[in-house]
């Protein structure tokens, strides 16, 4: 029982430690992508009144990644994007990770479960279009 | 407006909402979404998407203090998002459906559910039921540090509950808010987990959840990286000074001066919703 609670904290800290990693990885990349796109197009008018849909360059995974390449600075923005919705997704493999050293067979179908989920919404979605 | 005025002026509006969204327990996504719409006339699906993205940053940000201090229950979360991510993805799929108006009066509704939510103080559910069993068999009962040592806890209705997250998730997806208020009515009141477990858990569940409808949004548009940006960085910035001051503060009148300012924008958004069809 006591290796058990101490696995479980371990997966907690490591989760933990995930969770600021990503959001700040993703935080310093839309900063960085920001103030580029605010220098590049300061004095262009914004039309967000009527929805149009952002333009496939920022919405399909593979031309997202082509344009920040590029430096396209609202490229790099949506990378950050991209980064955020993944740091979930790897919280949760991190999770099935841990239930498995645990041999919690129970939980490790739950979790994957979850995690297929996840990458049926993220294919079929991002990379897909 | 261009984008050297535009940028600064989300920034600034985002991160009061993330600020006053934090403090009071609200969420920072929620608020944002009619400030954006109402004040500065944003496409409510562009706000949804902005709103959608801030909300992983924060909850996600949130969620590894909570889980560092042993609050989160895991165990419950990643059973439950199984509910949560499968109705976030309905949900996300339904709002590239409908039309922006009748979005706008769900999204209305909601908000008044929960500005009357946030207004009230919180009243320890009764203990009538008996634990469920199969909260025994999926490992989901455990214990919580509280001021009179630890105590244990039995998970009840795991059905109900279960049920319920498929609908939280489906709002989350739907309006691109977190969907906290319902995800701890689900924890709380159905299967009288305890508040303070029911709220870390429910952060921690936020992010998953939205991390599944948000691919869809991008994919689909929503996602406008002009307004992604500040609304991001702004909520992001304003929830960790509110969470800073959070342990300070105590807020009961703040919550409810708040919630009067949330319903109006509530009713707000269920007018500019019908108007069209009048």
């Amino acid at each position: 029982m006591s290796s058990r609670h101490v696995t479980d904290r371990s997966i907690e800290l490591m989760v933990s430690h995930l969770l600021r990693a990503g959001v700040t990885a993703a935080g310093l990349v839309v900063l960085g992508g920001g103030v580029y796109y605010v220098v590049r197009h300061a004095g262009e008018p914004v039309n967000f009144h009527t929805f149009t849909g952002a333009p496939s360059v920022d919405r399909i995974l593979p031309q997202i990644v082509a344009g920040a390449l590029r430096l396209r600075a609202r490229s790099i923005i949506q990378v950050g994007v991209l980064l955020l919705i993944a740091t979930p997704v790897a919280r949760v493999a991190l999770s099935l990770a841990g239930f498995a050293l645990e041999r919690d067979w129970h939980y490790v179908v739950i979790t994957a479960i979850v995690l297929a989920i996840l990458l049926y919404s993220l294919i079929t979605g991002a990379v897909q279009g | 407006m261009t984008v050297a005025e535009f940028t600064p002026i989300v920034l600034g509006a985002a991160l009061i909402a993330g600020f006053l969204g934090s403090l009071t327990g609200l969420g920072g996504g929620v608020v944002v979404t009619p400030v954006l719409t109402l004040f500065l006339g944003v496409d409510l699906r562009y706000a949804m998407g902005a709103s959608l993205v801030s909300v992983i940053a924060t909850s996600s940000g949130a969620a590894a203090a909570y889980v560092r201090d042993g609050f989160s229950n895991i165990r419950i979360g990643m059973f439950l998002e199984i509910a949560t991510t499968l109705g976030a993805i309905a949900g996300a799929y339904l709002a590239t459906r409908i039309s922006a108006g009748i979005l706008s009066i769900i999204f209305g509704l909601i908000l008044l559910q929960a500005a009357w939510q946030t207004s009230r103080e919180h009243k320890a559910s009764s203990r009538l039921v008996p634990p469920d069993p199969l909260g025994q068999k999926l490992k989901l009962n455990s214990s919580v540090a509280t001021e009179s040592g630890i105590e244990p806890y039995q998970v009840h209705r795991v059905k109900l509950g279960f049920g319920l997250m498929f609908g939280a998730g489906t709002i989350s997806g739907l309006l691109g808010i977190g969907s906290g208020s319902l995800k701890v009515i689900a924890m709380d009141q159905a299967m009288q987990i305890p508040f303070k477990v029911s709220t870390a858990t429910s952060n921690f569940m936020i992010g998953v959840t939205a991390a599944a409808s948000a691919s869809i949004y991008l994919s689909r548009g929503f996602v406008q990286p002009g307004i992604a940006m500040p609304v991001m960085l702004g909520v992001l910035a304003g929830s960790l000074i509110g969470a800073r001051y959070l342990r300070r503060l105590s807020v009961p009148l703040l919550r409810r001066v708040f919630a009067v300012v949330v319903g109006a924008m509530a009713i707000e958004m269920i007018i500019n919703g019908v108007r069209p069809y009048l």
